[in-house]
């Protein structure tokens, strides 16, 4: 478990991240429409609904690295995976590849870039078009971005499948003829056709059966040494994320709670929030559990807490976590967490 | 509750599960009170215009008051089926084609359609995966939980209020005036299965069904539901059948597991027997899955393939292709069969059982 820590890999935090996110925020507007405008007129005082999916993150990924995103539902951990890849603007902040900032490149060069981040989806149902033949799922972006000619799509198709251990011959059959976990192979085929270096695989394994997630997870192990990927993994699954990680991220509401190597945070977590969450982790023991649960639900990002956004669920909160918001502090080399116990 | 009496120890069994039941019911005798749900030999099969699935085959098990039995599998291993099928929740072209089925020794197989119905919801209740399937989105939450007691009994409408209202500070709904009024969609997700729940236990029921009730929630909220559905077990007496394919969640609440694959139960025994030294290595396969059981970053051992199409499974065990321990000798089916130590209820079904040296 925890105190089997890995060797195998240390990874410092020096040279360039491959992948970097400075200041990244996302705001959902819901703005005022027409008769809304009207009323305000009239001194309805109606405002526009803000909801800061994700406000101010900071997350840098080595190359090679696996990156885990952890929080509850809401939390922004999906929203920051497309910002990641750019699948949504960002409202604030820089994204980063290599230490070039991504919004200064244009026209090709812009496009080229992208096609080295993908994204693999949480729904194998939902992600793949039910019309498209698997041959036409993996094989379509890689035509169109002539890193093949469309003569050559077969065979290339088949080399994709073959990778993520599907069998070629089925590749003319539509999504809905696979299971779950094949689906969930096509998905990474598709991803990876287009030759990425960094996958944000986003709940990936949650709509998997234990024994098929323990597959598409040596999976994606394998395919990171082959293919020499970076993965910013985001789940709800804390048993997946230790197996799998690196490092890690703790989100809640918007903010990063915590963030530190996977090793070091399982064991002794820092943030009351991460020690509470790991409590949570349900082991495999059969022991009778009494399950202490946290109070309380997440607070709806619409009107988030002041000060920390954990105080109203914190059962360590002082009077100075409702005023102001804690600062991500270093608490140890490569390992940051955002709570004013550590100043005390 | 009418008090109907224990089922009596010799019945008619059924010809292939009959080994088996026999087995459970020495079992029973010797440890438990007579049990309060008993399946036998039960098949489900659904006949489908590709073929006959037989979604549930000849399962047995038999659920003690006060009991929490988790029925463990993996998706189209059945134990959704079985759950439905106790509840004779099964749709055409679904039908259950063989077994029993009694609660409190009366045959539920046997029941009118309303006599089933006078069952559903007051003695036996379910809970499903998704509250928001479950709840009518369009009747606000006192109604939804009025009826459920106005169906089965003549009181006031303002009793029937009252109950509601102690039933969601029972499963610890804050401020319960304001949530009665309320629909639906204004709870989260969390609240909403508390309702599902609340609404399961209005009737006091006997025997809850709880069909993966925390897969759609985030763990702290899955934390709080398993605390209360444990504290509710407890208190009241309700003898629960948690179906689920976290064996984490399994391994903190229930007594006794099941573990299904391909329609059959493949391995049953306490908690501490199945999770400690399973027998069956399907359950083994199961457990080597888990990956917070394997040290970090290291390859997890996984079950090669895929489950089976239940429609042509054939016979023999289903999992033999899957197996590494699988011999000729597995293309025929392998009965159910008490396995350790004697008195420990353990039972599986397979030729090559694995062996655990130290187990007393």
């Amino acid at each position: 478990m925890a105190t089997t820590a890995s060797s195998r890999r240390t990874i410092g935090r020096t040279g360039v991240p491959l992948v970097e996110l400075k200041g990244v925020s996302k705001r959902f507007v819901r703005t005022l429409d027409a008769a809304a405008k009207i009323g305000n007129v009239f001194g309805a005082g109606l405002k526009e609904e803000v909801v800061h999916a994700v406000d101010r993150v900071d997350i840098a990924i080595e190359p090679g690295e696996v990156v885990g995103l952890v929080g509850e539902s809401g939390c922004g951990k999906s929203t920051l995976g497309r910002l990641a890849v750019g699948l949504l603007p960002l409202s604030d902040g820089e994204r980063y590849w290599n230490g070039v900032a991504l919004s200064s490149l244009r026209g090709l060069q812009a496009r080229t870039q992208q096609l080295k981040m993908q994204m693999i989806f949480q729904d194998p149902y939902a992600s793949l078009n039910p019309r498209m033949r698997v041959i036409d799922i993996v094989g379509e972006a890689p035509v169109a971005h002539g890193i093949i000619r469309p003569q050559a799509k077969t065979e290339y198709v088949g080399l994709q499948l073959n990778r993520v251990g599907l069998d070629p011959t089925l590749m003319r059959r539509f999504p809905h003829q696979f299971s779950g976990g094949q689906r969930a192979r096509i998905g990474i085929a598709r991803a990876l056709a287009v030759k990425p270096e960094f996958l944000v695989c986003d709940e990936s394994v949650a709509a998997l059966d234990v024994s098929i997630q323990a597959q598409v997870l040596n999976l994606f192990m394998e395919l990171r040494s082959a293919l020499n990927l970076t993965y910013l993994f985001i789940s709800h699954d804390l048993g997946v994320v230790e197996h799998i990680s690196d490092r890690v991220v703790i989100m809640y509401l918007g903010r990063v709670v915590e963030a530190g190597p996977a090793a070091g945070l399982f064991s002794a977590p820092n943030h009351p929030y991460t020690q509470a969450l790991l409590a949570e982790v349900g082991k495999v023991e059969p022991k009778k559990r009494t399950f202490a649960p946290i109070k309380g639900e997440i607070p709806s990002p619409l009107d988030p807490p002041t000060g920390c956004h954990f105080h109203p669920r914190c059962r360590h909160a002082l009077p100075r976590c409702r005023e102001s918001p804690p600062r991500l502090r270093e608490v140890a080399p490569g390992w940051s967490s955002a709570c004013h116990l550590n100043d005390a | 509750m009418s008090a109907a009496g224990p089922s009596q120890g010799a019945r008619p069994l059924c010809k292939e599960g009959g080994r088996e039941v026999r087995a459970a019911a020495s079992v029973g005798e010797v440890t438990r009170s007579p049990p309060l749900l008993e399946v036998a030999g039960l098949r489900t099969h659904f006949f489908t215009r590709a073929g006959v699935v037989k979604a549930v085959d000849d399962v047995s098990f038999t659920v003690a008051r006060g009991e929490v039995l988790g029925l463990v599998g993996e998706s189209g291993s059945g134990k959704s089926m079985t759950g439905y099928s106790i509840m004779g929740l099964i749709d055409p072209p679904g039908r259950v084609v063989a077994g029993t089925m009694r609660l409190d020794g009366r045959d539920l197989r046997a029941m009118s359609a309303e006599e089933l119905r006078q069952l559903r919801g007051n003695r036996v209740a379910m809970i499903f995966q998704d509250p928001m399937m479950t709840l009518n989105p369009v009747l606000r939450i006192d109604r939804q939980m009025t009826e459920t007691i106005l169906a089965h009994e003549r009181v006031s409408a303002a009793t029937a209020l009252e109950r509601a209202r102690a039933a969601l500070v029972k499963v610890g709904i804050p401020s319960p005036d304001e949530r009665m009024r309320a629909y639906p969609h204004q709870f989260s997700g969390g609240m909403r299965q508390r309702v599902a729940i609340a609404i399961a236990l209005l009737n006091n029921p006997d025997l809850i069904i709880a069909d993966e009730p925390t897969t759609a929630l985030d763990v702290t909220i899955q934390g709080q539901i398993l605390y209360e559905m444990q504290k509710l077990s407890r208190e009241t007496g309700a003898a629960v059948i948690w179906i689920t394919h976290d064996l984490s969640v399994v391994a903190g609440l229930a007594d006794r597991v099941c573990v299904m694959y391909a329609g059959r139960i493949v391995e049953e025994g306490t908690t501490f027997d199945v999770l400690t030294h399973p027998r069956h290595p399907y359950t083994q396969g199961l457990l080597d899955s888990v990956p917070s059981r394997s040290p970090r970053g290291a390859r997890l051992k996984q079950i090669p393939g895929m489950t089976p199409s239940l429609l042509d499974i054939g016979g023999g065990c289903a999992f033999r292709d899957r197996c590494n321990q699988a011999t000729a000798k597995c293309a025929e089916q392998p009965l159910m069969a008490a396995i350790g130590d004697p008195g420990s209820g353990q039972r599986m079904r397979c030729h090559h059982p694995l062996h655990w040296e130290a187990v007393a």
